[in-house]
């Protein structure tokens, strides 16, 4: 089973007024249920990538299908969680208000919208900070309301844009293993930008490297490590050492280890990764 | 900060100064002796006797505060809420589109550059003297600040959570009734907090260039009959209602923004 198309990106390019290429022929296809981590140096364009993909920003070339259908605008069921969420919490809108307000076009009944928000808001383990402001919670907990944000929606694809970023090193951690631990209850599918390494192959099933500006995908690489992932016994295994070493690498555009040399290619990427999807699946379902 | 104590302290504090003023004032006055400096005593109980020693059926109003202070008073309310409904639709408006402002800042610059009270004799001859007069100087007047920081502020909406509401589908209405208007609050008030002051300016000087009632014509009134506390009873009464147009627009700020200034207190 390898799995039914999430999302596929065709040839995606993109320019910021002439000559400032942003992007430059980016093709991806994410299975549904994945989680792809995409590094890159600053300036690769991988917000860029992001935008395109939630129909915030019109590619200028390419294309972006989600679920068979090409995105144009914003699509239904998809949610982002934005790296700066001291600036997209609205500050004058409770937690609760917050998780809320995007449920009015999809729930007509403000008990029911309530209801849906309260139990987002657990799912990130907030429940008695419904009631507080943004302004009155931690940073990390600020991100946690935005993530309550974007699931509360029953999202099948979630970006989100170095969504921890702006946390200190223990708070990002709790927030990776909430990801994680949202992501093998729900299932949804994932694509998360990050500049921090170390998370990308952490979080990922599969880590997409980009060049540094314009953006393509300089490579593509199976993430093979046993879950549930663990921030310290995952973080010390061989198979976790060397991927984030070749990342690295990758990111830094320096000469390839003894690794796997050839290993840019998306399609045998994407064969290795339903291996271990498979192998991810079993494992869940023999744990239940 | 301080806790209620020191808050309580210092509240103490301006009390103490503001009795110590008018204290060197009475001293002051009454040593001069001169007519056109009454001591405060003299034009507290004429204050008294002029406005609040009426029937308390008429909550202690006398008939010259009814006939006098109330139409000054509802002329500045109908003026400012003229200002406020035209400023704040108009303000937004403006704001949140790129071509309207476009075209429309020089002009708006224009004419709020042109103080309002020399169209005065223009509205006199539109409206004739009178109420009408009077309500259109203080709106003219006083839709300025709150247009232009209404505008400002509709225009600075911060494009992350713009953003934001687009990823989330937020449809027109919701955009404008739960994050633009919120958003544009901070600088509305603080036109608004501009307009309350000019509001009184503009109150006075329109009943005093043509009126038949209202405070500005009572001070005209006090200066012609040469009754010097008269009219210093007069310009007390105007500074108190200023201070109390002060304090209610706080009590109002409190309220509707409380959330501006925790969220400035705590960001980092």
């Amino acid at each position: 089973m390898t799995g039914t198309t999430m999302l596929e990106i065709t040839d995606l390019s993109h320019a910021f007024g002439p000559g400032h290429l942003a992007l430059d022929g980016i093709t991806l296809t994410v299975t549904e249920g994945e989680l792809v981590s995409i590094v890159g140096p600053s300036g690769c364009g991988k917000s860029t990538l992001l935008r395109c993909v939630a129909g915030l920003i019109r590619p200028a070339g390419g294309r972006v299908v989600l679920r068979g259908a090409p995105v144009v605008t914003v699509p239904d069921r998809l949610a982002v969680v934005f790296q700066d969420y001291s600036r997209s919490l609205f500050p004058w809108l409770t937690a609760e208000d917050n998780v809320a307000l995007p449920l009015r076009r999809t729930q007509p009944g403000r008990a029911q919208r309530r209801a849906t928000a309260l139990e987002a808001l657990a799912t990130v383990g907030l429940t008695d900070t419904a009631q507080k402001y943004p302004w009155q919670l931690s940073g990390g907990m600020q991100q946690r309301v935005a993530i309550a944000r974007a699931l509360a929606c029953d999202p099948v694809l979630l970006l989100m844009d170095e969504p921890f970023g702006s946390v200190d090193a223990q708070t990002r951690e709790d927030l990776e293993d909430l990801i994680l631990a949202v992501r093998r209850d729900t299932l949804m599918t994932i694509l998360m930008v990050t500049h921090d390494i170390d998370e990308s192959v952490y979080v990922g099933d599969r880590v997409v490297v980009l060049t540094p500006g314009p953006g393509r995908v300089r490579a593509d690489l199976p993430v093979d490590l046993p879950a549930p992932r663990d921030q310290i016994t995952t973080k010390e295994l061989p198979g976790f050492v060397h991927l984030r070493t070749e990342v690295s690498r990758l990111v830094r555009n320096q000469p390839g280890g003894p690794g796997r040399p050839g290993d840019s290619g998306g399609g045998g990427g994407a064969a290795y990764w339903g291996r271990e999807r498979n192998r991810s699946r079993a494992a869940r379902a023999s744990q239940e | 900060m301080n806790g209620a104590r020191g808050r309580w302290g210092r509240a103490l504090g301006r009390c103490a100064v503001i009795a110590a003023a008018v204290a060197l004032w009475e001293v002051w006055a009454r040593q001069r002796g001169s007519s056109f400096f009454p001591p405060p005593s003299a034009i507290a109980a004429r204050m008294y006797g002029q406005w609040f020693s009426g029937p308390a059926a008429h909550l202690f109003l006398t008939h010259d505060a009814i006939g006098n202070v109330l139409p000054s008073l509802g002329r500045i309310a109908a003026g400012l809420a003229i200002a406020v409904v035209v400023g704040g639709v108009a303000g937004v408006a403006i704001g949140r589109s790129v071509a309207l402002s476009g075209y429309l800042d020089p002009l708006l610059q224009f004419a709020r550059a042109l103080p309002a009270v020399t169209l005065v004799p223009v509205f006199i001859a539109l409206f004739r003297i009178g109420t009408e007069m009077e309500v259109a100087t203080i709106a003219f007047g006083t839709v300025w600040p709150i247009l232009l920081n209404t505008i400002d502020g509709a225009r600075s909406v911060d494009p992350v959570q713009m953003e934001t509401a687009r990823a989330f589908r937020l449809p027109g209405r919701q955009r404008l009734t739960k994050l633009i208007i919120p958003a544009t609050m901070p600088r509305f008030f603080a036109g608004l907090r501009l307009s309350l002051s000019l509001a009184l300016v503009l109150m006075v000087f329109a009943e005093l260039a043509g009126s038949s009632n209202g405070l500005g014509y009572e001070m005209n009134d006090a200066e012609s009959s040469f009754d010097m506390t008269w009219v210093w009873a007069t310009i007390v009464l105007l500074a108190l209602l200023g201070n109390v147009f002060n304090l209610l627009e706080l009590a109002v700020e409190r309220r509707m923004l409380g959330w501006y200034r925790g969220a400035r207190g705590r960001t980092p």
